[in-house]
């Protein structure tokens, strides 16, 4: 590596893959539980593994994300990190704060975490996704700001790219936009309003600056492509995603209690939405078209093609599937949803950090890329984690077609559960997709113990 | 992209795009606040309801259920179960889930409430069933 300072991305990416195995695990607990719905009832209910699922994704998105930024803007600031002691410190705090809320959340009941975390001081706990008792939430602020100044300082000392100042602006907004998880109002209409601010405004508003500038750097990178040309392209991306995306918040806003033109404003913003990923997607094939060099690390170049393409899928072609008010009216809340987040997670924010890892873990270990083997398995592990991913998209887009049908659209609508059971068959496919995904993840970590004929350092 | 755009324009579009856009947010945002009170029942709060969304979020109802549409897709709505079940007809389900689950099926916890509890729980879903939103769901099954 060009900065010996980089080298503090590699906890980081460790940390990233082992709670991305966590995740999974539990996953496989869900979807198990919609077959057999008391297994490891009352030890593990349901909601208690759903957020472990949950809030494991996110953890380890935040730490490929940190990882990432510290492994590049060393490189792209051509100087080295400001504190590379402090990114060491934060991950110690991060990962010990990680795991005992994990711990909380499997311990204790929930309300008795909340109890004894000083959730009577300041409730915001038990929102989707924003579970985190206080102090873990207090720790993800502190993280994010010592953090921020790290890389900011590192930034401002150093070379500033037009990548680094779009990866700036990602994270800031990120951390900005994660203060909205402490404004819960005792009015459930405005608190579900403002709970989008952090919820939605990152995952189709600021992550996806996170994402461009990742893409941008490895295709300079592995392509070789004139940097001119790829931070122009960057630009005109996050521009589509943030002038679709920001209004777009709007297609959360039709049945929580907001007025009604929001329908308007939501369908047509979210409609566009695809665009910015398609044109991510153009850009990364157009990219290793155009390529002047044939970079040693194919693996890497394979997931910055795949999370174009997946991310497109995921989260524009599903996205949209649902978006227009009309069609959402019927789908809101269903397995269709389930359906596109899980594609869109793993096609935008799991496929990039598995890019970002792919491209800078060989040389955190001393080398341009890794031997054959290694990458050979590594590509199967893509392919097969990928294409289980399509098929979980699948059988879920089945089962929430059905719900609907059965629920909300036929003249004789049935109970939630009487539906549920009658579509049973496609969460069944959906576990075993999921197994399919697990022997894929298994694949990927072996690919790093594989040895072989290592590419010598560039 | 030809020559002729070059890097600094999309660098103008970017930050001219996005300041327009978010403050069209900001503003449509602020046009909802001045007509929220006419939607979402706020003159209606109590402190039971306050205490029933209290008990709704330590007890991560939110993991499981929807409400308006929102949270976990395994088990029923719930922005508009009193008006499947009744008030009465909610606290006994809720009072009635055997502590080791159903064998076989889906199973809620039991959270032992007491009668206020149940009582703040049950006026906190009525209230949401008060909002309007734009007549969602579309039938009473949620």
């Amino acid at each position: 590596m060009q900065y010996k300072s980089q080298a503090v991305a590699k906890p980081y990416f460790i940390a990233a893959i082992g709670l991305f195995v966590g995740q999974i695990l539990f996953g496989l607990i869900l979807g198990l539980q919609y077959v057999l719905g008391d297994f490891l009832f009352p030890a593990i209910p349901f909601n208690v593994a759903r957020m472990v699922h949950t809030n494991l994704l996110i953890v380890w998105l935040l730490f490929g994300f940190m990882g990432g930024a510290y492994y590049m803007i060393p490189e792209e600031s051509e100087t080295e990190l400001f504190s590379p002691k402090l990114a060491l410190a934060l991950f110690w705090i991060f990962l010990v704060a990680g795991a005992l809320t994990i711990v909380g959340y499997l311990a204790v009941p929930y309300a008795t975490l909340a109890e004894l975390t000083g959730n009577n001081l300041l409730e915001t706990m038990g929102r989707e996704f924003l579970e985190q008792p206080l102090p873990t939430k207090l720790g993800i602020v502190v993280v994010a700001l010592a953090f921020l100044f790290n890389i900011t300082m590192t930034v401002l000392k150093g070379k500033k790219t037009s990548i680094s100042i779009v990866l700036l602006l990602g994270l800031w907004g990120l951390a900005v936009f994660f203060l909205f998880s402490f404004y819960n109002p005792v009015n459930v209409v405005l608190d579900k309003f403002f709970w989008w601010w952090t919820v939605h405004l990152w995952v189709e508003g600021v992550w996806e600056l996170i994402l461009g500038s990742f893409l941008a750097f490895v295709l300079i990178k592995t392509t070789g492509v004139d940097r001119e040309v790829i931070e122009k392209w960057l630009y005109v991306i996050v521009t589509l995603t943030l002038i679709t995306g920001i209004i777009g918040t709007g297609h959360h806003y039709f049945w929580i209690g907001t007025p009604e033109y929001w329908q308007w404003w939501g369908s047509i913003f979210s409609a566009l939405e695809p665009i910015p990923f398609f044109a991510m997607t153009v850009f990364a094939f157009n990219m290793v078209n155009r390529r002047r060099r044939e970079h040693p690390n194919k693996a890497a170049v394979l997931w910055a093609l795949g999370t174009g393409v997946m991310a497109f899928l995921g989260a524009g072609v599903w996205g949209f599937l649902h978006t227009l008010a009309p069609v959402n009216y019927y789908t809101h809340g269903t397995q269709i949803t389930a359906a596109h987040g899980h594609m869109a997670f793993y096609g935008a924010y799991a496929m990039v950090n598995l890019m970002m890892i792919s491209y800078a873990m060989p040389i955190l270990r001393g080398r341009a890329a890794n031997g054959n083997k290694s990458q050979v398995l590594e590509m199967w592990s893509f392919w097969l984690m990928t294409v289980a991913m399509v098929f979980i998209t699948l059988f879920l887009t089945a089962a929430g077609i059905l719900q609907v049908w059965l629920q909300r659209v036929s003249d004789t609508p049935l109970p939630f559960m009487v539906a549920q059971e009658k579509i049973q068959l496609f969460y069944w496919m959906r576990e075993w997709a999921g197994v399919a995904f697990l022997i894929g993840l298994i694949l990927y970590i072996a690919s790093f113990f594989a040895g072989g004929d290592e590419k010598e350092a560039a | 992209m030809s020559g002729a755009f070059t890097k600094s324009m999309a660098r103008n579009i970017f930050y001219g795009g996005t300041v327009f856009f978010f403050l069209l947010f900001l503003a449509l945002s602020f046009d909802t606040h001045s007509q929220l009170p006419k939607r979402d029942m706020r003159q209606n709060i109590t402190p039971q309801i306050a205490e029933g969304k209290k008990l709704w979020e330590v007890n991560n109802c939110i993991g499981c259920h929807t409400l308006m549409g929102e949270g976990a897709y395994f088990a029923p709505e719930l922005g508009n179960v009193v008006v499947r079940y009744g008030d009465e007809g909610v606290k006994a389900f809720i009072q009635s889930r055997p502590k080791d689950g159903i064998p076989g099926r889906r199973s809620m916890p039991q959270f032992n409430f007491t009668d206020e509890q149940l009582n703040a729980i049950v006026a906190f879903l009525k209230h949401v069933n008060s909002i309007n939103d734009a007549n969602w769901p579309p039938n009473d099954q949620g």
